[in-house]
C-alpha cells in the first residue's frame, strides 16, 4: 500500500476551505470591500490643498482688473448661482464668501470698492479669502502707484521632500484592520461551524491527522488575505499613489508582515470558536478583540493624537505594532531587522494568545 | 469470519455507563444492524468502533487491528456516515468528492461517485440546495470513495420519506452486494426487518438479543408470544406507498 500523506489530505481540506470562504459575502466584504471603500474616501479626501468658495453677486461688476485678477487664483472657486441662493449656502457654510465689486464714481479716490460677506459658518475661510482679496489689492495698487523701490518682499524656498500623503497613513492602518477582521471573525466562525456541523468529526473519521485539518484551513485563510493584501496595496499604489518606497521589496516586506499579522490575529479566533455557546455569540466576542483596535491603534489616527490617559492602552494593542511597522516598512523604507522592536511585541502577543487556545480551543 | 470483534466493551461518562459491556462479532459482507430506543448507546458503540471516541475498557478488533494501536490503519478501511454529519455548504458535490478524495489520498472520477449513489444530475448542486434524502445518499457516497471493505451508518434513514427510506434500502443493499460489509444502526423495526442479515438488540447500554431478524421472530413466536390484534394483509404505509407512488422522486 502505498504511504499515507498527510500533505495531500491537508492541501485538500485548504483547497476546499478556500472555495468556500471565495463564496462566503462576508469574507469577501470585510476583507476586500470594506478596506477599499475606506481607502476610496480617504484617497479622494487627501491632496488638492485648501480650496474657498466664492459666491459672486448679480451686483459685482465683473469689468475690472481686480475681478480678472483674481480669477486667477487657483485656490478661489467661483459660483453665480442667484443672490438668495448665495445667502443661503453661505449662512450654511458651503460657500466661504460672497463678493462684491461695486465701480465708484468717476474721480473717487478708489476707483473700486470690493465687499466681501463671510460668514461665522466658516471663519477660517472667511478669514483666508479676506487675504487673498487684500493681497490682490495691494499689488494693483503698488503696480497702479508705480512703486520702483519696495521694502520688503517675501519669497519663500521650498525644499524637495517626500510627500506624505493620506494614502500612506491610511492604507498601512485600512490592511491591519482588514487582517484583523479577517483572522479573528472568519477563523471564529469557520471553526465554530466545521464543529457545530460535524465537518470536523467527519474528518476524524478519514485518515487525516488533527493538526494537519487546522493546519489546512490555516492555508487557505492565509491565502485568501494574503490575496487581499495584495489588492489592497496594488490599488491603493496605482490608483491613490501610496508610496511603496522600495518598491517591490516594501511590498514583499508588507506581505510578510500581513501574514505575521494573521497568525496572530487567527490565535484570538480560534479562542472565540472555543468559547463561544451559539453562533450569535461569536459577534460580540470578536467585536470586543477587534474595535478597541480599529479606534485605538492607528487605524484612522495617528496614536499621539488620542490623550495621554489613552496611550498606555493605545500602546498594548497589537494591531498598533503591526500598524507601526507597516509605516515604516512602507514610507521610511526600513527593512524588517528595523523594526525588531514592534516584531517581538507582535511575537509576545503571538505566545499569550496561542497559550490561551491552546486551552480553550474545542474539537467537538 | 469476523470482521469487526467487541469483547466487553465498556463506556462510561463521568459516573453514567452508556455502554455495559458488551460482546459481538460482525461478519465478513453481512448487513449487521444494531437496534435500540433512542440513548441505548448504539451511536456510542458505533462511535468507538470508527475510533471517533475513546472506550474505558474492553477490546475491539476491526479487520483484525486493534482500535488502540491502529486508529489510523482502520481509518483507511472503513466509511463512516455520521448522524447528521455536514459538508461546507457552499461547494458542489464535485468539490466534495474531491475534498474527500484527497484526505483518502485517492483518485476518483466525481461523476462515477455520484452516479453510483444516483447523484449525477447534482454534480453541479452546492450541499445545502439538497434535499433529506440526497444528503444522506451524498454521504453515504463519500463513505465510498477509499473503496472501504466495513462502512458504517447511523440512523441514515431517519426523517426521510417512505420513498426515500425505500430508495436508501436498495442502495445499502446494492453496497453490500459488491463486498462490503455494512454496520447500520436504526430504531425502525421495519427497517432492520427488511434490511438486516443479523442484528444486536441493544436497551440501555447492554445487548439483549442478537441473531437474524428471523430467528429472533421465531423464538418470540414458540414462547407463546401472540399479536393482540389480528395481522391485516396490508398496513399504512403500503397504504400510503400504493397512493403516492413506491418509486422516490427527484427531491427526495
Amino acid at each position: 500500500m502505498k504511504k499515507y500523506s498527510q500533505t495531500k489530505a491537508m492541501l485538500a481540506i485548504a483547497k476546499a476551505s478556500f472555495r468556500s470562504i471565495m463564496r462566503s459575502p462576508s469574507a469577501v466584504v470585510f476583507t476586500l470591500a470594506f478596506p477599499l471603500i475606506f481607502i476610496l474616501v480617504f484617497g479622494f479626501l487627501g491632496g488638492g490643498g485648501a480650496r474657498v468658495d466664492v459666491g459672486v453677486s448679480s451686483k459685482c461688476d465683473r469689468n475690472n482688473i481686480f475681478f480678472e485678477s483674481i480669477q486667477k487664483v487657483p485656490t478661489l472657486r467661483f459660483h453665480y448661482e442667484s443672490d438668495s441662493v448665495q445667502m443661503k449656502e453661505l449662512s450654511k457654510g458651503s460657500y466661504d464668501g460672497i463678493l462684491t465689486i461695486a465701480k465708484n464714481p468717476i474721480g473717487s479716490l478708489t476707483a473700486y470698492n470690493v465687499d466681501v460677506k463671510t460668514s461665522t459658518a466658516s471663519p477660517q475661510n472667511g478669514d483666508l479669502i479676506f487675504r487673498i482679496m487684500q493681497n490682490v489689492s495691494n499689488q494693483l495698487n503698488l503696480i497702479n502707484a508705480e512703486v520702483k523701490n519696495k521694502i520688503t518682499e517675501v519669497r519663500t524656498q521650498e525644499i524637495p521632500g517626500r510627500a506624505y500623503k493620506s494614502i500612506d497613513f491610511i492604507l498601512p492602518g485600512q490592511l491591519g484592520f482588514s487582517l484583523l477582521s479577517s483572522g479573528v471573525f472568519g477563523t471564529a466562525f469557520v471553526f465554530f461551524s466545521l464543529r457545530q456541523t460535524l465537518v470536523i468529526k467527519r474528518f476524524f473519521a478519514t485518515p487525516v491527522k488533527r493538526i494537519y485539518i487546522v493546519l489546512g484551513e490555516a492555508i487557505s485563510r492565509m491565502s485568501f488575505a494574503i490575496l487581499g493584501a495584495m489588492f489592497i496595496i496594488g490599488i491603493g499604489h496605482f490608483a491613490f499613489g501610496f508610496t511603496l518606497i522600495n518598491g517591490l521589496e516594501t511590498f514583499l516586506t508588507m506581505l510578510l508582515l500581513s501574514a505575521i499579522g494573521l497568525v496572530l490575529f487567527m490565535g484570538f479566533g480560534f479562542i472565540i470558536s472555543g468559547l463561544a455557546k451559539s453562533e450569535s455569540t461569536i459577534p460580540p466576542l470578536a467585536n470586543i478583540i477587534t474595535l478597541p483596535q480599529f479606534l485605538l491603534s492607528g487605524t484612522f489616527f495617528s496614536v499621539e493624537a488620542f490623550p495621554a490617559w489613552l496611550q498606555p492602552i493605545c500602546k498594548i494593542l497589537p494591531l498598533t505594532y503591526l500598524n507601526d511597522a507597516m509605516r515604516k516598512v512602507a514610507f521610511e523604507g526600513l527593512k524588517i531587522y528595523q523594526i525588531l522592536p514592534q516584531l517581538g511585541i507582535i511575537a509576545l502577543w503571538t505566545v499569550i494568545v496561542y497559550t490561551v487556545a491552546t486551552k480553550t480551543f474545542k474539537w467537538e | 469470519m469476523s470482521v469487526i470483534s467487541v469483547k466487553n466493551l465498556l463506556k462510561k461518562y463521568e459516573s453514567v455507563e452508556a455502554v455495559k459491556g458488551i460482546s459481538f462479532e460482525v461478519n465478513e459482507k453481512e448487513i449487521f444492524g444494531l437496534l435500540g430506543p433512542n440513548g441505548a448507546g448504539k451511536t456510542t458503540t458505533l462511535e468507538i468502533i470508527e475510533t471517533l471516541r475513546e472506550k474505558t475498557s474492553g477490546e475491539v478488533l476491526v479487520d483484525s487491528m486493534n482500535i488502540e494501536t491502529h486508529a489510523n490503519d482502520i481509518k483507511k478501511i472503513i466509511g463512516v456516515q455520521l448522524q447528521a454529519a455536514g459538508y461546507y455548504p457552499s461547494l458542489t458535490l464535485t468539490e466534495l468528492i474531491d475534498l474527500f478524495a484527497g484526505l483518502y489520498n485517492k483518485e476518483v472520477n466525481p461523476l462515477e461517485v455520484l452516479k453510483s449513489v444516483g447523484l449525477a444530475d447534482k454534480a453541479k448542486a452546492k450541499f445545502k440546495e439538497l434535499s433529506g434524502g440526497q444528503k444522506q445518499r451524498f454521504s453515504i457516497a463519500t463513505t465510498l470513495i477509499n473503496d472501504p471493505k466495513i462502512i458504517f451508518l447511523d440512523e441514515p434513514t431517519t426523517g426521510l420519506d417512505p420513498q426515500a427510506r425505500r430508495n436508501l434500502w436498495e442502495l445499502i443493499k446494492e453496497i453490500r452486494s459488491k463486498g462490503t460489509t455494512v454496520v447500520i444502526t436504526t430504531h425502525y423495526m421495519d427497517e432492520a426487518e427488511q434490511l438486516c442479515d443479523r442484528v444486536a438488540i441493544i436497551e440501555s447500554g447492554k445487548i439483549v438479543a442478537i441473531d437474524t431478524p428471523d430467528s429472533l421472530i421465531d423464538k418470540l413466536v414458540a414462547s407463546g408470544f401472540e399479536r393482540k390484534k389480528e395481522v391485516k394483509k396490508a398496513n399504512l404505509e403500503d397504504v400510503f406507498l400504493n397512493l403516492t407512488g413506491i418509486e422516490w422522486r427527484d427531491n427526495n
